[in-house]
């Protein structure tokens, strides 16, 4: 047996809900987001509280797009940076639905779609929402410096995106059926074919003694390639079935040495391989050095940006490997290494 | 590839600092800051201040300047620019305090404010005091030493 | 003229202490908390080796406003306790002498922190 799930009933992708701030809100993805906030607040006074705010609109967009009530979700499956993950469990205390926090770090998108999409295909439940964020103002509190104290950040640093992205997944298209809901419809439905999560490969720990918190990218990377490369090993799929590959949050730098050790193992990605790490800043003017990085990074670009050409047609096959780099603050003060994951997801329109 | 390998590799492919660029706007920013505290000493020492209680106002006033810098969200973005040239002036030091101190509010006044505000002034202060201790008892020591012969 | 000098002094001191630390942080990727604890005991040793005094007198404020000036205040409240008092000015010496800049920090660190908010970058 091989390593890959391979989902028998795939989960369809019913909506998603993105929630971004003002960086993002000027990045190169600007337009692709449901909702942000200039001020990065969402009228809450502190930053953790912003955070879970972004959960709870993130997951409203994708519940009212799918025009669905609360109550129909079976599971959520959310998680964040924070400590003891509490920007999702007060962000969804509203939606009063059995709740599962995760954390993953950067890679808790990908962990909850695959484990959301499990817990679809084997029957338990029918249809469930994955959530995760990460503030940026939050997490420099939590892991960096306070925010008025002045620092130069060196050039391998990341930002951390202030971004929240929900998902609704479901056994079927049409789940709804009490009165006054319209029963789901699910994203590529007017192409004829809904997105679905057809396959998924949970990383493993993979630590290679990067101490450097300000290298999160390098720390992350062979944690990537080692998924990625077992991913094409095994599938019946080459790198060009898909439209796009890509990773979570590497970074530049990250992204590059993850391409560099693949083709090192005899795997050249090619063109659609990227990372939404990339994707979602503007290098030469937002100052965001080596790129975005944090649980809304890959989860954000995937639905907002990826989900909105899916809609368009534009693509059919997406590869995320969704990046998560394991350490705490206190973890890195007592000078242990950062260890990396990467969860693969399989998003397919075929 | 080893451990050790990868974190070479890593390191060596590692976008690196501009150590040249850097140093330099370090030493202009640093040195403004520094001439503009020899102003305010000639400044007070105009006023009839002594010298040393002319310094002693120096570093208050820059203090003050940074706190306010701080507060108004621009000393960040000069030390973005100026690096160490923010670090290692004494508005450095304030502006250590001082965001801490903004930044915890939410955590109330003792725990939060109280405690935070010395986040880095403390582990500064602690050791300065240590160091200055130790120069003390040297110090008793010496003056014994030379008294007695 | 002499003003002059003193201000251009000040300005090549206290920016050359800078320039090193600014190398110390590219190079070495000391955090900034390291460099500010260094350039502080680093100010004492050098008034306990009884050279910072003189680089004092040289540079103005180019010597005093760094941080390890903040050293030397604490060296040489020390010296001055230990001179007038006797062994207790051991321990009173050096936060007497530093009294002043960090009573400062903290009374208005303390205000800020009533006022300003704290704002997203």
């Amino acid at each position: 047996m091989g390593k890959i799930v391979r989902f028998k009933n795939p989960p369809k992708v019913i909506s998603v809900g993105t929630v971004a701030g003002a960086k993002e809100s000027e990045g190169r993805l600007k337009g692709y987001f449901d909702l942000c906030d200039k001020s990065d607040k969402f009228g809450k006074k502190t930053f953790e509280q912003s955070e879970s705010e972004m959960q709870r609109l993130a997951l409203n967009f994708a519940l009212k797009k799918a025009d669905m009530s609360p109550n129909r979700l079976d599971a959520i499956f959310a998680g964040d940076l924070m400590n003891q993950c509490t920007g999702s469990s007060y962000g969804l205390a509203a939606f009063s639905a059995p709740y599962f926090g995760l954390y993953g770090a950067c890679s808790t998108a990908a962990e909850g779609l695959i484990l959301g999409a499990m817990a679809v295909d084997s029957g338990y439940f029918d249809t469930v929402a994955t959530v995760s964020s990460s503030h940026n103002s939050s997490a420099e509190r939590q892991f960096r410096f306070p925010l008025e104290y002045g620092s130069q950040r060196p050039p391998t640093a990341q930002w951390t995106v202030t971004a929240a992205a929900a998902f609704v997944l479901g056994k079927s298209a049409i789940a709804g059926n009490a009165e006054n809901e319209k029963g789901h419809s699910c994203i590529g439905e007017k192409n004829g074919v809904c997105v679905k999560i057809t396959e998924a490969l949970p990383g493993r720990i993979v630590d290679k003694g990067i101490t450097d918190q300000s290298n999160m990218g390098a720390a992350m990377a062979p944690a990537a390639a080692a998924t990625l490369y077992s991913y094409f090993k095994e599938s019946d799929s080459s790198p060009d079935d898909f439209d796009m590959i890509l990773t979570g949050d590497l970074g530049y730098d990250g992204h590059a040495i993850c391409r560099d050790l693949l083709i090192g193992m005899g795997l050249d990605l090619g063109k659609g391989f990227s990372d939404c790490g990339i994707l979602i800043y503007d290098r030469n003017t937002q100052d965001t050095h080596c790129g975005g990085s944090g649980c809304g990074c890959s989860a954000s670009v995937m639905a907002g940006f990826v989900m909105d050409r899916f809609k368009k047609g534009e693509i059919k096959d997406v590869l995320l490997v969704g990046t998560g780099a394991l350490m705490s603050p206190s973890s890195v003060l007592q000078g242990l290494s950062i260890a990396g994951i990467g969860h693969l997801v399989r998003l397919s329109a075929r | 590839m080893t451990n050790a390998q990868y974190k070479k590799y890593a390191d060596e492919r590692a976008a690196t600092s501009p150590v040249l660029k850097n140093t330099v706007k370090a030493f202009l920013i640093g040195g403004v800051i520094c001439a503009l505290g020899q102003g305010l000493l000639y400044l007070y020492m105009w006023a009839g201040a002594e010298k040393q209680t002319a310094s002693t106002l120096v570093s208050v006033t820059l203090v003050g300047a940074s706190v306010i810098l701080t507060a108004l969200d621009i000393y960040d973005s000069i030390a973005k620019f100026g690096g160490a040239g923010t670090l290692v002036p004494i508005t450095g030091f304030a502006n250590a305090v001082v965001s801490p101190a903004i930044d915890n509010k939410a955590e109330g006044y003792v725990l939060g404010v109280g405690a935070k505000l010395f986040t880095i002034a403390g582990p500064v202060i602690l050791y300065g005091t240590l160091a200055s201790v130790i120069y003390g008892v040297i110090y008793v020591i010496k003056s014994m030493v030379l008294g007695i012969v | 003229m002499e003003m002059f000098f003193g201000f251009l002094k000040a300005f090549a001191v206290g920016g050359a202490l800078c320039a090193v630390a600014q190398v110390l942080i590219d190079k070495t990727r000391l955090t900034p908390a390291r460099i500010l604890v260094a350039y502080v005991c680093a100010g004492v040793l050098l008034q306990a080796m009884g050279l910072y005094g003189r680089l004092v007198d040289f540079a103005g404020a180019g010597a005093s406003v760094p941080l390890t000036g903040f050293g030397y205040v604490l060296a040489k409240g020390v010296e001055k306790a230990v001179d007038s008092m006797g062994v207790i000015g051991i321990l009173t010496g050096g936060l007497t002498g530093a009294a002043a800049g960090i009573a400062a920090a903290m009374v208005f660190g303390f205000i800020a922190a009533l006022i300003a908010p704290s704002r997203p970058k």
